[in-house]
């Protein structure tokens, strides 16, 4: 019983030391490979405190394990590497910028996947890491992985057309009210101005006019009776 | 109503008058009473009120100077030269009551071509200025958009990265050079007209003949509106611009005297020169305004009153100009301190927001001393940000207003409301001058007899309008921008400069000095004391033929005449050399202004010696 008790812990034991060696090894062999090719390797620079300011979090390993699912996943659904797991993508040189270099590894093929094939994932999934640290593209930047910036949207008619056409009626129909309204001033003016110059040409051509009444009709030999007086003859006392 | 507008050089902060246009109006505020002809000077209201408004609003809005350096040469500039200019021409139209040319022919007929000068200077001014119109316009119709069209570059073909000119140049540059003018690298390329450009210049146009298509009556009343509404905005831009982040670095800037730009003479000059614009001084507008007077009106008084309101409306508006261009200087001031910043922070792997804009340079000695060769590399790259530069950095030419102040409204909130309120009031100012320039034009039209009795007055409007817009076309060509510049330098400064010295001249010494004095004493009652006769005999004529000669040494010194142009590659602009028939067209500007007055004269001396002739004869 104690014997086989020693021999469990043995193997625990064992069990951990090839663990951590096994996880020390592809260590060691990433530091290497990142060191000495930095073929396929990119480097990866966080700006936490600029984009988040006191709600940043602390970058640690557990931030470091997401970086890693989120590569892995791009990489599967980008080049339908269906063995590429979450080990397969490794870190080093983390330093308090945040900054570091991954490089993602083929574990079927026994190399790293080639760079190109890592830039067209991550461009293509470049909005989902962004969203899973909660930073944009100036914040989270991949060096030598362009982002794709998204254009200005654009109206099918430019905004400007629609305003200066509305403005352009409204000023042409001022203009021709103003002209046309100024014409027809000028038309009244000018047949009032005639009437006034006929009818004084007609009263020069007319004898004199006394009271309304013009002179010829009341120049007659019998003379005219006023009949406001007319009645008053009865009304004369006799001598 | 005047308007000048002045560039300002890089580093040797220095008006250059090559920049100021002036307009001014033929008192808009007139009203001819009833009758075809108009010659019964009627009703029109007294007050000075009609060179409140429009004047001198541009100086601020287009002048970026020395700071308070300015502030102190323009205020003596304003009593020394421009009070007495400005008493001389009310006096001269409220004594022979009729328009420039007649006043003139009073003195003496061989002084016609006095009058006619302002003609064709005004005619120059108005073809050229509605340009500025439709650029407002343009402006205007773009600034309904979110965001704003200047905010932000546009992307490159494989949309990876902004447009190349844009990122060399900043996004307000590539939209006033690329996307509103469509510039050439040089005045030779011509290239063909932007329709755009075309479209917006002749609604300008229109819109100018809706206002003064009725005659003085209606330009009047459309005066009030476009004199009003720039006040009111510019009030609310007082409180929005001094409550910005910045803003006292501006004011700062203005209020301090710099002592060094006091003892150079240029500053002295720019100052004369511009009080001169921003008066109205020579365009003819005054006399015809004050002709309208009543005689025992007391100019003097008028005078004073008018260069007051005149210089306070300038400081107002400059106050909020540089509130403006402080919070503008400071936001790129901030901006440049942030890119160092990330330079070192990504260039040594630092912590992020390790270093803040007090800890810059300690750490930057440091890392320096620590890690040569790394920091030599990227050196470079450090610029020295500095507020100061950033306040001193200039535009040059009218691109001035709508650069730096398109700049600034990006960064505001609400950045839409800002744009519209600014153009809308640029746009006022600018028909506001544009109906004074036409008004000046079309009152001898429509005062000489065999035009008014064969056309109508709506019918003489269209035809000046529809010429200067035809001609007005050469300005929206992609060259257009740098014709433009030549008529802005060129075409009205020398000419009224000479007309003014040819005005005090004749009033002085051709139709005596004591005869005016005692004819202002009949007039108005108070003789003008010694001050403003020493100014108009002695001070004021040397002091405008001290800047003819100065023009004319500055151009003789750098041998031929210059101009900025935009390079695309690398998104600033490049000083180049006019080609010939540039200059044969500058040439032809000034000397078709300035040659009426000797041609007029030499004329009138032939016609009298041979009507001398002919009596002597018979």
């Amino acid at each position: 019983m104690a014997f086989s008790k020693v021999l469990f812990t043995l193997l625990v034991f064992s069990g951990y030391w090839v663990r951590s060696h096994r996880r020390m090894v592809p260590a060691q062999r990433s530091a290497q490979a990142n060191l000495s090719g930095a073929k396929d390797a990119f480097k990866v620079r966080l700006s936490l405190k600029t984009a988040l300011g006191d709600k940043a979090y602390t970058w640690n390993e557990n931030e470091e394990y997401l970086f890693k699912a989120m590569v892995a996943f791009s990489i599967r659904t980008f080049s339908s590497r269906e063995k590429i797991e979450i080990s397969n993508v490794l870190l080093c040189n983390v330093t308090k910028r945040v900054s570091f270099w991954f490089v993602v590894t083929d574990p079927s093929e026994n190399q790293t996947v080639p760079a190109g094939e890592v830039q067209g994932a991550i461009r293509m999934n470049r909005n989902r890491i962004n969203n899973a640290f909660i930073l944009n593209d100036q914040t989270l930047e991949f060096l030598e992985i362009p982002a794709t910036l998204g254009p200005p949207t654009e109206p099918s008619t430019p905004i400007w057309v629609i305003i200066f056409s509305v403005v352009f009626c409204l000023v042409i129909v001022g203009i021709v009210l103003l002209i046309v309204s100024g014409i027809r001033q000028r038309r009244r003016k000018s047949k009032a101005s005639t009437e006034m110059t006929d009818v004084e040409d007609k009263c020069e051509t007319m004898v004199t006019i006394e009271n309304g009444i013009p002179c010829d009709t009341l120049d007659s030999k019998e003379g005219r009776t006023n009949r406001a007086f007319a009645a008053g003859d009865e009304k004369l006392t006799p001598l | 109503m005047l308007i000048r507008k002045i560039k300002l050089q890089i580093k040797n902060i220095s008006v250059t008058p090559s920049n100021q246009l002036a307009r001014a109006s033929a008192n808009p505020f007139l009203v001819r009473s009833a009758g075809p002809q108009g010659l019964c000077r009627g009703h029109f209201p007294r007050k000075p009120c009609w060179s409140c408004p429009c004047r001198s609003w541009f100086w601020p809005l287009y002048h970026f100077s020395a700071g308070g350096g300015f502030l102190i040469p323009y205020i003596i500039m304003l009593v020394v030269e421009g009070m007495p200019l400005l008493y001389l021409e009310l006096a001269v139209g409220q004594r022979m009551r009729q328009g420039s040319i007649g006043a003139w022919n009073t003195i003496s007929p061989y002084l016609r071509g006095v009058g006619i000068a302002s003609v064709v200077v005004s005619f120059f001014l108005s073809m050229y200025y509605n340009v500025i119109n439709a650029w407002a316009f343009w402006y205007l119709f773009h600034s309904f958009q979110d965001p704003l069209p200047w905010s932000s570059c546009p992307l490159n073909s494989n949309l990876t990265s902004y447009d190349e000119e844009c990122e060399k140049a900043s996004s307000t540059q590539y939209f006033w050079y690329r996307k509103t003018l469509n510039i050439s690298p040089s005045i030779e390329e011509n290239g063909g007209i932007q329709w755009e450009q075309a479209l917006c210049l002749i609604l300008a146009w229109l819109v100018v003949y809706l206002c003064i298509l009725r005659g003085t009556e209606s330009t009047g009343k459309v005066v009030y509106v476009t004199a009003s509404l720039p006040y009111c905005v510019l009030i609310i831009y007082l409180v929005r611009g001094l409550t910005l982040h910045g803003a006292i670095n501006g004011l700062a800037y203005m209020f301090t005297p710099k002592i060094e730009q006091l003892a150079n003479p240029q500053t002295w000059i720019n100052a004369a020169t511009q009080i001169f614009f921003s008066l109205g001084l020579g365009f003819g507008s005054l006399i015809a305004f004050a002709s309208y007077n009543e005689p025992s009106n007391n100019c003097q008084k008028h005078a004073i009153i008018v260069s007051l309101i005149n210089s306070s409306t300038s400081i107002f508006a400059s106050i909020v100009t540089f509130s403006i261009y402080g919070f503008k200087a400071t936001f790129n001031y901030e901006n440049c301190i942030n890119k160092v910043i990330l330079l070192l922070t990504n260039t040594f792997d630092l912590e992020d927001g390790f270093l803040t804009p007090g800890n810059l340079e300690e750490t930057k000695d440091y890392l320096a001393s620590a890690y040569p060769t790394e920091y030599s590399k990227i050196f470079p790259d450090i610029k020295n940000c500095s507020l100061e530069s950033e306040l001193d950095t200039a535009v040059q030419g009218t691109g001035l207003s709508f650069i730096v102040y398109t700049e600034a409204i990006k960064n505001m909130e609400v950045s839409q409301l800002w744009s519209v309120l600014y153009f809308v009031m640029l746009l006022m100012l600018g028909i506001g001058s544009m109906l004074g320039n036409t008004a000046a034009i079309l009152t001898p039209l429509t005062d000489s007899n065999t035009i008014s009795s064969r056309l109508p007055k709506e019918a003489i409007s269209g035809l000046v309008c529809l010429i200067s817009c035809a001609i007005g076309l050469v300005f929206t060509m992609e060259a257009g921008n740098y014709w433009f510049d030549i008529f802005n330098d060129y075409a009205a400064t020398l000419s009224l400069l000479l007309i003014v010295l040819v005005e005090t001249i004749a009033i002085c010494y051709v139709y005596g000095l004591k005869r005016f004095e005692n004819d202002l004493q009949v007039m108005t009652g108070c003789k003008p004391n010694w001050y403003w006769k020493i100014i108009w005999a002695f001070v004021s004529p040397l002091l405008i033929i001290g800047l003819f000669i100065f023009y004319l040494t500055d151009y003789i010194l750098k041998g031929t005449l210059q101009y900025q142009a935009w390079d695309a590659t690398q998104g600033q602009l490049v000083t180049r050399d006019y080609p010939n028939y540039a200059l044969a067209v500058i040439g032809l500007l000034v000397a078709s202004s300035t040659m009426c007055i000797p041609l007029v004269a030499l004329g009138t001396f032939i016609m009298n010696r041979w009507k001398k002739g002919k009596t002597v004869s018979v």
